[in-house]
């Protein structure tokens, strides 16, 4: 029986109001106790110690939005590749999107991705499954076999559920089930063609541009289905601020509706695309500044539950190609942590809003035994330097994929060691 | 005149030419004077010059054009370049090469001056970020067409005597324009005022803030204007449905003498060609030699295309420094 007492540390948990500096005791694979008069009096003999400095410890960090390749496009990212960047970034589990190549829309396929993620991986590996066949948007998938076999939620990835009338089965048909329902909010009649935001940039760079609008319209359209139907619906990321609109005032209206926002589009706006940048080239696109600041604020009142990565490995044959022609999507298991971050250096967001939306938040919408920092809970934790300075150089990224968007950029803080089910995965040495 | 008077300094300091954004007005200016020489130099008996002497210029074409490729090479070769053209859309693209794979294969090649036309906007730029040579833009998606802004200015600014202060009106397709991209960009340079007229489908979002006034309506758009620019429909680049029939948008948009009537008296008629006729031109309006000046734009192309490769191949290294 392995024993490991994390001491000196601020303990951090903002949905159970924890923010106190004291010690914290694994045991074997699970949080054994925890709190500031722990090891008052000192480790017992016997007990491997790790002084945290006054570091941060929370619950390990879930990311809710993490695109792989395997099965079927391993060379851009294998789930044990993805693992690896996760680890480096804080995050202890991922889940993964159905989009592979054949897609995860059957119970083996469920079965496959974690047998593989057992084997291979070093953080947890939940899949999300197809909400419909193939992700192609005609025929439901069997929610209820995927969901006991392993599936945390339902969604085409993405791609959007165009059909309103697919989607409001789904809808209505998960619900007995109490399946989550995760769309990606694009009108694809709006957004045809369209490869960044719609605007004065787009107009000047020569790009075609899709308008906001394409996502809004999508979110209203699906919450007049949750009105309709009760379901547990969930837009994957929100990029503008009539989105952010939406859902706010579908939550007032006490709708089951929640939302993520990826760190790039919290971070960075569609001028950073400027000469065509095509790491830039994201889905929904990187939107105005006037967006942004939306989202942020968002995040910030609780509007935005979760903060996801989006993760999405493209290799440099997709990417190095003129803007239009190239893959959109871009890595962020490594900066998801410092990208949110900064939101809270800035001052824009409390660091127990962005904790949240990484932990508890995402857990208990996939309905998972994790994200919290309570005895009995599953030892997942990251201890992070919220400010150590750094400088993001691609080629150290652990991902098999380097297209990230955030080169050369300057950071603030980072996760120094990451625990899943008791074991360091990731430890920075010297710190 | 001869060859020494145009090899005089002037002063473009730039590797490649890749679109009016980037440019001042003394560099458009400077063009536009040697511009003028090669004018003179294209109406004499013996047009040939040695300024590129022992040039290798590749005209790299991914989007076939007849007039602009042969207009620069006619260039090329007048500046004594050795002059080579590839049309890519029919060879390497097929077999899956891409963009910078054809790049860098040429740029093994030694050439000094890449010519780069493609479908893509921004392609242009991104070639140019992986060869050693000069390259320049012959026009990139929807973005720029610099040597088109250049040619309409100098056909311009040889009729009307300068740019500053006169009203230009480019009307039709702008969506889709990289023409008008480049010469709304010039012209603000430069001191024009500029106008666009268009159906809204047809307009870029966020054009207001490109330095033009917006019009929908010919007849109020044209009022008092020195030039109108119209542009081709361009119905290859048209996902969906912009216009509901050529012959509306005529009826709306086509320039005819009774929309013509709104402009000045002695207003210039102006397309980059080619041309629909009866789209978005009359034929008759088209043709007036006393209204229109389309065919002398395609001799000024010539010369502005001389004067970029000239510009351009003075800041090349130069191994025989004198």
């Amino acid at each position: 029986m392995s024993r490991t007492a994390y001491i000196n540390a601020r303990l951090f948990d903002p949905s159970r109001g924890i923010d106190e500096t004291g010690a914290l005791l694994i045991d074997d694979e699970t949080i054994a106790d925890l709190g500031s008069s722990l090891f008052a009096g000192g480790v017992p003999a016997g007990i491997e110690t790790v002084d945290c400095n006054g570091r941060l410890l929370t619950p390990g960090f879930i990311d809710m939005r993490v695109f792989t390749g395997e099965p079927g496009t391993e060379y851009r990212e294998t789930l044990g590749s993805a693992s690896l960047s996760a680890a480096v970034g804080g995050i202890t589990t991922i889940i993964v999107m159905p989009n592979t190549d054949p897609v995860i829309d059957d119970v083996a396929l469920v079965d496959f991705v974690e047998r593989r993620a057992r084997d291979t991986a070093i953080v947890n590996v939940h899949p999300m499954g197809a909400l419909t066949r193939g992700c192609a948007g005609e025929q439901m998938t069997e929610i209820g076999l995927l969901k006991d076999a392993g599936a945390v939620a339902f969604t085409d990835g993405d791609k959007p559920l165009s059909s309103s009338l697919v989607m409001r089965r789904a809808l209505s048909y998960a619900n007995f089930f109490d399946a989550l329902i995760v769309q990606h909010a694009e009108d694809l009649d709006l957004s045809c063609g369209a490869v960044m935001n719609e605007g004065e940039l787009a107009s000047r760079l020569g790009l075609h541009g899709a308008p906001s609008a394409a996502e809004t319209i999508m979110i209203e359209r699906d919450l007049r289905l949750v009105e309709l139907t009760g379901g547990r619906y969930h837009v994957a990321q929100v990029s503008c601020a009539a989105s952010v609109d939406a859902i706010r005032k579908a939550k007032a209206a006490g709708l089951s509706v929640t939302c993520g926002a990826s760190a790039a589009h919290l971070t960075l706006n569609e001028n950073d695309v400027a000469s065509y940048r095509t790491f830039m080239k994201l889905s929904p696109p990187l939107r105005h500044e006037d967006d942004r600041r939306a989202v942020v604020a968002g995040l910030a009142d609780g509007t935005i539950d979760v903060i996801v990565s989006s993760h999405h490995p493209q290799d440099p044959e997709t990417k190095r190609l003129p803007f239009a022609q190239a893959a959109f999507g871009a890595v962020g298991l490594e900066t998801l942590l410092p990208a949110a971050l900064s939101l809270v250096h800035s001052g824009a967001v409390p660091l127990e809003r962005v904790i949240t939306a990484m932990t508890t938040s995402p857990a208990s919408l996939m309905g998972l035994n994790r994200g919290r920092l309570e005895k009995n809970a599953p030892a997942d934790l990251t201890l992070t330097d919220i400010n150590i300075p750094w400088v993001l150089d691609p080629e150290k990224l652990k991902s098999k994929a380097k297209n990230t968007p955030y080169d050369d950029r300057r950071f603030q803080g980072r996760a120094i060691r990451t625990i899943v089910g008791g074991m360091p995965v990731h430890v920075e040495e010297g710190r | 005149m001869t060859n020494t008077d145009a090899k005089k300094d002037i002063a473009f300091p730039h590797r490649h030419l890749i679109g009016i954004d980037g440019l001042s007005a003394s560099d458009i200016t400077a063009l536009l004077d040697l511009s003028d020489q090669y004018v003179d130099q294209n109406r004499q008996v013996d047009k040939k010059g040695s300024i590129l002497r022992g040039r290798t210029q590749i005209n790299l074409f991914f989007e076939s054009s007849t007039r602009t490729q042969s207009s620069f090479e006619l260039a090329g070769k007048r500046l004594g370049a050795d002059v080579m053209n590839m049309s890519v859309s029919s060879s390497s693209i097929k077999k899956g090469e891409t963009l910078i794979d054809t790049a860098t294969t040429l740029n093994a090649m030694h050439p000094d001056l890449i010519v780069v036309r493609h479908g893509d906007s921004g392609a242009v730029e991104l070639l140019s970020q992986k060869v050693s040579c000069s390259v320049l833009n012959a026009g990139d998606g929807s973005h720029e067409h610099p040597t088109q802004a250049l040619l309409d200015a100098l056909t311009i600014r040889r009729r009307k005597g300068r740019l500053e202060g006169l009203t230009v009106a480019i009307c039709g397709d702008i969506l889709h324009s990289r023409v008008a991209r480049s010469n709304i960009l010039l012209l603000n340079i430069m001191g024009a005022r500029v106008r666009v007229i268009a159906p809204k489908t047809l307009l870029p979002i966020g054009i207001e803030r490109m330095g033009v006034e917006v019009f929908n309506d010919m007849r109020e758009g044209l009022k008092d204007v020195d030039i109108v620019m119209m542009l081709r429909l361009q119905l290859e680049r048209m996902h969906g449905s912009f216009v509901p029939s050529v012959r509306e948008y005529f009826r709306y948009f086509g320039l005819d003498y009774e929309k013509l009537a709104f402009a000045k008296k002695d207003a210039l008629i102006m397309h980059p060609g080619p041309m629909n006729r009866g789209v978005e031109i009359d034929s008759e309006v088209a043709d007036d030699i006393n209204r229109s000046v389309i065919r002398e734009q395609v001799e000024m192309g010539v010369a502005v295309r001389m004067a970029a490769l000239d510009a351009l191949s003075r800041n090349l290294p130069n191994e025989q420094s004198l």
